[in-house]
């Protein structure tokens, strides 16, 4: 797991407390709404989104980019950036 | 026999047009909206319409509108979702008003046994009104939301919300208000009250029972009290109840235009029952505000009688009204929120409440002033407590 600092994001997916696999269904729609090299930011309570998010970007072609260092107190920090149009 | 039904907070029958926009939800069209396959995605599509329905009625975003199974249900995840979301930033404390439904009681409750959680519970005045300036008071850096309804269906007493939202929006905490009492009945703005959670009851509206739904001000993270997948957008498990939320929206979308003229139509009625009460019945406690209350709400107290006994006399009569909260009379307790704004115990016995709706007819208002009187007077010849009261009034000895 790559570890990003000052994390800047286009959009932002609040799924903290949302029933799985709100992580995945989610960013998937917003993603659609960027621009090829703008960054998503997910937040999210579930432990299994630090497999999901990852496996998801690769299946789909966009990057994770990591997840954020700085201090959430009841949450992860994940960043993708939207690399494909297509197979999002 | 004549009929005068007036528990419309109670039950209230499902509208025609209602009924109409469900029925094909019930057959036809049943498919589930989380399923992938055209029968699904058109049911999601239409639901969706509905939510947009319900938003416009209250002034809301559709993506801020959470269906649920009732009213209750919506306080349930307002109050706890809310509260369980946010201790660990703001604290375990939670303020409630002391005439708040059982939902909303008995949620805060739930939190204080389960989680340590301190309850206040806030004091009204005479009239059933939370003052700014004693909730201002009962704020604390832990306090994690306020919850005081909008309006009560025991006393009518409709809360000046704007003003309660202001000190807490002060203090950074969110407001709740239970307005199941008032969407359908009067004009109700989210944005103009100002509040971050609202709740609303299906059958208030002319819905059926089995459907509400909870406001909540996008972005605000509610922890699910219903688990199960991604209904709701991940906030509240289970198969949507797609005819109830049919009935949800048709019902809202009836009552947006008709709002305005309702509330003046139901005024009358009441203004017309009460000042009859009043002028017929001696020694009877007219509770709630005079003028900021439900329009179609009517409650009063009868000295030296049950509200049970009456209750029964009337709907022998074709009558129908309640003494207080349906649950409450049922269990024949003194209502807690007559007891909060002041009514001795003696006297809350003797409650009766009338709620009317867009169906009421001025001649049922007539029919019930001319049976009431009677009951009442009935009741009372054969009641230790008047005749004690009557001894004390002639200044007799006991």
């Amino acid at each position: 797991m790559r570890f990003l600092t000052d994390c800047k994001a286009d959009a932002t997916a609040d799924l903290v407390y949302r029933a799985c696999p709100m992580h995945l269904l989610e960013p998937m729609e917003l993603i659609k709404d960027l621009e090829p090299g703008q960054v998503l930011e997910i937040l999210t309570d579930y432990d299994g989104a630090l497999e999901d998010i990852p496996a998801w970007c690769a299946k789909h072609g966009q990057e994770f980019m990591g997840i954020s260092e700085d201090a959430c107190d009841d949450c992860y920090k994940l960043y993708i950036k939207k690399i494909s149009e297509a197979r999002s | 026999m004549k009929r005068a039904y007036m528990d419309h907070a109670a039950a209230t029958p499902v509208r025609s047009e209602v009924l109409e926009a469900m029925l094909p939800f019930l057959t036809g069209r049943f498919g589930n909206p989380s399923a992938v396959y055209d029968l699904g995605s058109e049911i999601k599509a239409v639901m969706e319409e509905q939510r947009d329905k319900v938003a416009r009625l209250i002034g809301a975003r559709s993506e801020e509108i959470i269906f649920t199974s009732s009213g209750a249900e919506a306080n349930n995840l307002a109050i706890k979702g809310m509260s369980l979301a946010n201790f660990q930033k703001r604290g375990r404390h939670l303020i409630v008003s002391a005439i708040e439904h059982h939902s909303v009681l008995n949620s805060a409750r739930f939190l204080e046994k389960w989680f340590d959680f301190e309850v206040t519970f806030l004091p009204v005045d005479h009239y059933g009104r939370v003052d700014p300036g004693r909730l201002k008071q009962a704020l604390t850096p832990a306090t994690v939301m306020v919850s005081i309804g909008h309006g009560s269906n025991e006393i009518g007493t409709v809360q000046e919300i704007p003003e309660l939202v202001a000190v807490c929006r002060d203090a950074g905490v969110a407001f709740h208000t239970d307005a199941v009492a008032t969407v359908g009945q009067v004009p109700v703005d989210v944005k103009e009250l100002g509040v971050d959670l609202l709740t609303i009851s299906g059958p208030a509206l002319g819905a059926p029972k089995g459907i509400g739904a909870l406001y909540f001000r996008n972005k605000l993270r509610l922890v699910p009290q219903l688990n199960g997948g991604i209904q709701e957008n991940g906030r509240r498990g289970g198969t949507e109840n797609i005819p109830g939320i049919v009935g949800l929206g048709r019902a809202a979308e009836l009552a947006f235009p008709e709002l305005g003229e309702n509330a003046v139509y139901l005024a009358k009625l009441r203004d017309l029952l009460i000042a009859g009460v009043r002028e017929r019945i001696p020694h009877v406690i007219y509770t709630g505000h005079p003028e900021k209350r439900l329009p179609g709400h009517a409650s009063f107290c009868f000295e030296g009688i049950e509200g049970e006994a009456l209750i029964f006399r009337l709907s022998s009569q074709g009558i129908y009204g309640n003494t207080g909260s349906a649950c409450a009379s049922k269990a024949l307790k003194t209502s807690p929120v007559l007891g909060a704004i002041g009514i001795r115990p003696e006297v809350a016995q003797g409650s009766l409440v009338f709620t009317l709706n867009r169906d009421n007819r001025e001649e049922e208002v007539h029919y019930v002033l001319s049976h009431l009187p009677p009951a009442v007077e009935n009741l009372r010849s054969f009641s230790p407590v008047w005749r004690q009261k009557m001894a004390e009034v002639a200044g007799a000895p006991k």
